[in-house]
């Protein structure tokens, strides 16, 4: 199933500003999140991504601006005013109570709508299928693992329907194995669902892989919004480009390791050296090779990173596939193409 | 290592079986044996001892003493929470609170019962001030009966209900709350259905150890509640000074003591400790 993505956004912040006694924690951050999106937001830790979160949880009131969910304000609200549900970062599961117990927490609170005993069994029995818990409705929290934890937390929030998920972290507390799997299973049944997901993050890889739409904050502004493709390969600032990736910088053009090739010093010919795997784009804009010597081969598995050092002292690092490999200490020319250089004015 | 902790040990278990275990044998031994004329305790061993404390009128003291240090111990817990709650939550503060809370114990706690005396009785500070005000002609009876002695008995253990509630509640998982806010909770919601259940370890701890020595209390009854309440503590007092029957007290404080045991192994949830 493609998402159905609604051009009318469903959450809207205008402008928000956060400020505590000692620092500003936000600045004038707008974003808007579509119906359906997966939404990121990716920065460092500190750069306000879970203080913006937190206002949009009704944790945390803004100093300024405005935040409207559904065409409503809601900025002044309380937490449990708002249709929008929380998976924090430690999961926070009621400890006395079983999975189920945890699960049906919110559902018993939304009394106004008088929902029938088995109509809350019925919505529970769907998100433990939705979560792959069926069957361990009677466990408690500390009976389960961390990825069990995760699931529960999700189906706990997920069960309410909000028109919003927030998602803090939800992945930092799982042991790194796991976490590819969850990200596949958290972007399936956020697809399935059709449920707006806000994921906040620190890992790129993460918000590359699972997003729609990324904002990047950085000490509490967002620097770019857009598709991961887009942020990766035309960021608009210098830290966007080295936050999203390794990023090479030669006389002030950034350039990914992936885009700079390599080959032994005395084959000039651009194009045939060992090493250069990928060859140049057909745009002929290749610039002039520069001279340097290996410093270190580094096998990441998929691909070897050669970090180089070139004459003029800039450290450079090239990806080539994993069969490919230099040794320390050779005399190697390094160049790309001009269109893969990423210049900014700042 | 061994012999290290056997010299620090030994002090304190030496102190405690000679002021705890050997008087408690004592008496568990004189309640089996026969009153002497001028006191103290004679041959042979009976069971008579207890077997009075059968009739009704000792099962009725036993009855109202379980009542008022029942009804003393709801009355802390309930007035106890919402204090332990602020404090928790006070922030910097916090330190200062909780030694105003402790400050009383720096007044002995005789005393303090007989400032209440002063402030409850016929001639005392309130009821004089409100007849200087022409709001009542007679005096309140306020001292001398259950309420005053529940009243001093709340006064004096708000203390012990409030460290170990304050203990749960700081500890309390802050994202908790705020998981139950997000889920929908109004304050009021999260208080019954998150705060008060995982705080049951410090509310059950602060019942005990208000329940057990309000059980056994003889100070605040006598002084407060006059003639007219007797307590298992009066009753026990009684027996070893006007009435010279050692046994018959020694059994009532034994009796005593295995209630409170038993309650406290009836409240004591799977896999807790003792308090």
């Amino acid at each position: 199933m493609t998402p159905t993505i609604d051009s009318r956004p469903v959450l809207e912040l205008k402008k928000v500003s956060k400020r505590f006694p000692t620092h500003t924690a936000v600045k004038e951050v707008s974003l808007e999140v579509a119906h359906g999106e997966f939404f990121s937001l990716l920065g460092p830790s500190g750069c306000g991504k879970t203080t913006t979160l937190r206002m949009i949880a009704g944790f945390e009131a803004p100093t300024e601006g405005e935040v409207w969910l559904n065409g409503a304000r809601i900025d002044h609200l309380p937490p449990y005013r708002r249709n929008v549900n929380t998976v924090f970062q430690n999961y926070a599961l009621f400890p006395h109570l079983t999975v189920r117990g945890n699960i049906e927490f919110g559902l018993r609170q939304k009394n106004e709508t008088r929902q029938s005993e088995g109509d809350i069994a019925a919505r529970v029995a769907t998100v433990l299928d939705q979560v792959r818990m069926t069957g361990k409705e009677s466990r408690m929290p500390p009976e389960l693992s961390g990825g069990e934890r995760q699931r529960v937390a999700l189906a706990r929030s997920l069960v309410l329907a909000p028109d919003v998920l927030l998602l803090d972290e939800p992945l930092s507390a799982l042991d790194p194995q796991l976490r590819k799997q969850v990200r596949a299973e958290l972007k399936d049944l956020q697809r399935r669902s059709g449920v707006t997901f806000l994921f906040v993050t620190h890992d790129q890889e993460e918000a590359l892989a699972m997003s729609d739409r990324i904002a990047v904050m950085n000490a509490g502004a967002v620097e770019q919004t857009g598709p991961p493709q887009e942020i990766y390969q035309r960021p608009r600032t210098r830290f966007v480009a080295s936050f999203l990736g390794a990023m090479n910088w030669i006389d002030g053009a950034g350039v990914r390791p992936e885009c700079t090739r390599i080959s032994y010093e005395p084959r000039l010919s651009r194009a045939c050296a060992k090493g250069a795997v990928t060859e140049p784009r057909p745009s002929g804009r290749a610039r002039d090779p520069r001279r340097g010597i290996v410093t270190r081969c580094v096998f990441l598995g998929s691909a070897v990173h050669v970090e180089t050092r070139l004459e003029s002292g800039e450290s450079v690092i090239a990806q080539i596939p994993p069969t490919e490999s230099f040794i320390e200490g050779d005399s190697v020319q390094i160049w790309w193409d001009a269109n893969d250089e990423l210049r900014f004015d700042a | 290592m061994k012999r290290l902790r056997a010299i620090f040990l030994t002090p304190a278990a030496a102190l405690m079986a000679l002021t705890l275990a050997v008087p408690t044998v004592i008496i568990c031994a004189y309640s089996f044996l026969t009153r002497g004329v001028y006191g103290g305790v004679e041959r042979p061993f009976t069971l008579e001892n207890y077997t009075r404390l059968l009739d009704p009128l000792y099962a009725m003291i036993f009855a109202r003493s379980f009542w008022i240090a029942g009804v003393a111990t709801a009355l802390c817990i309930a007035l106890g929470f919402p204090l332990a709650l602020f404090i928790a939550r006070s922030g910097a503060r916090k330190n200062l609170y909780l030694s105003l809370v402790i400050l009383p114990f720096w007044t002995s706690f005789l005393i303090r019962t007989y400032a209440w005396m002063f402030l409850l009785r016929d001639t005392g500070l309130i009821n004089t001030m409100l007849q200087e005000l022409h709001v009542i002609r007679q005096p309140l009876p306020m001292l001398y009966n259950d309420g005053a002695v529940i009243l001093g008995l709340v006064y004096g253990f708000l203390p012990f209900a409030v460290l170990p509630l304050y203990a749960t509640l700081e500890r309390l998982d802050r994202s908790l709350l705020e998981a139950a806010a997000d889920l929908g909770a109004r304050p009021r919601d999260t208080l019954f259905r998150v705060i008060i259940p995982l705080c049951a370890p410090g509310i059950r701890a602060g019942a005990i150890l208000v329940f057990v020595p309000c059980l056994g209390t003889y100070l605040t009854s006598d002084l407060l509640g006059g003639s007219k309440t007797i307590l298992i503590g009066n009753l026990v007092q009684n027996q070893f000074t006007a009435s010279r029957d050692w046994p018959f007290g020694a059994a009532a404080s034994v009796m005593l003591m295995l209630v409170a045991l038993a309650l406290l192994f009836a409240v004591r949830r799977r896999g807790e400790e003792l308090l």
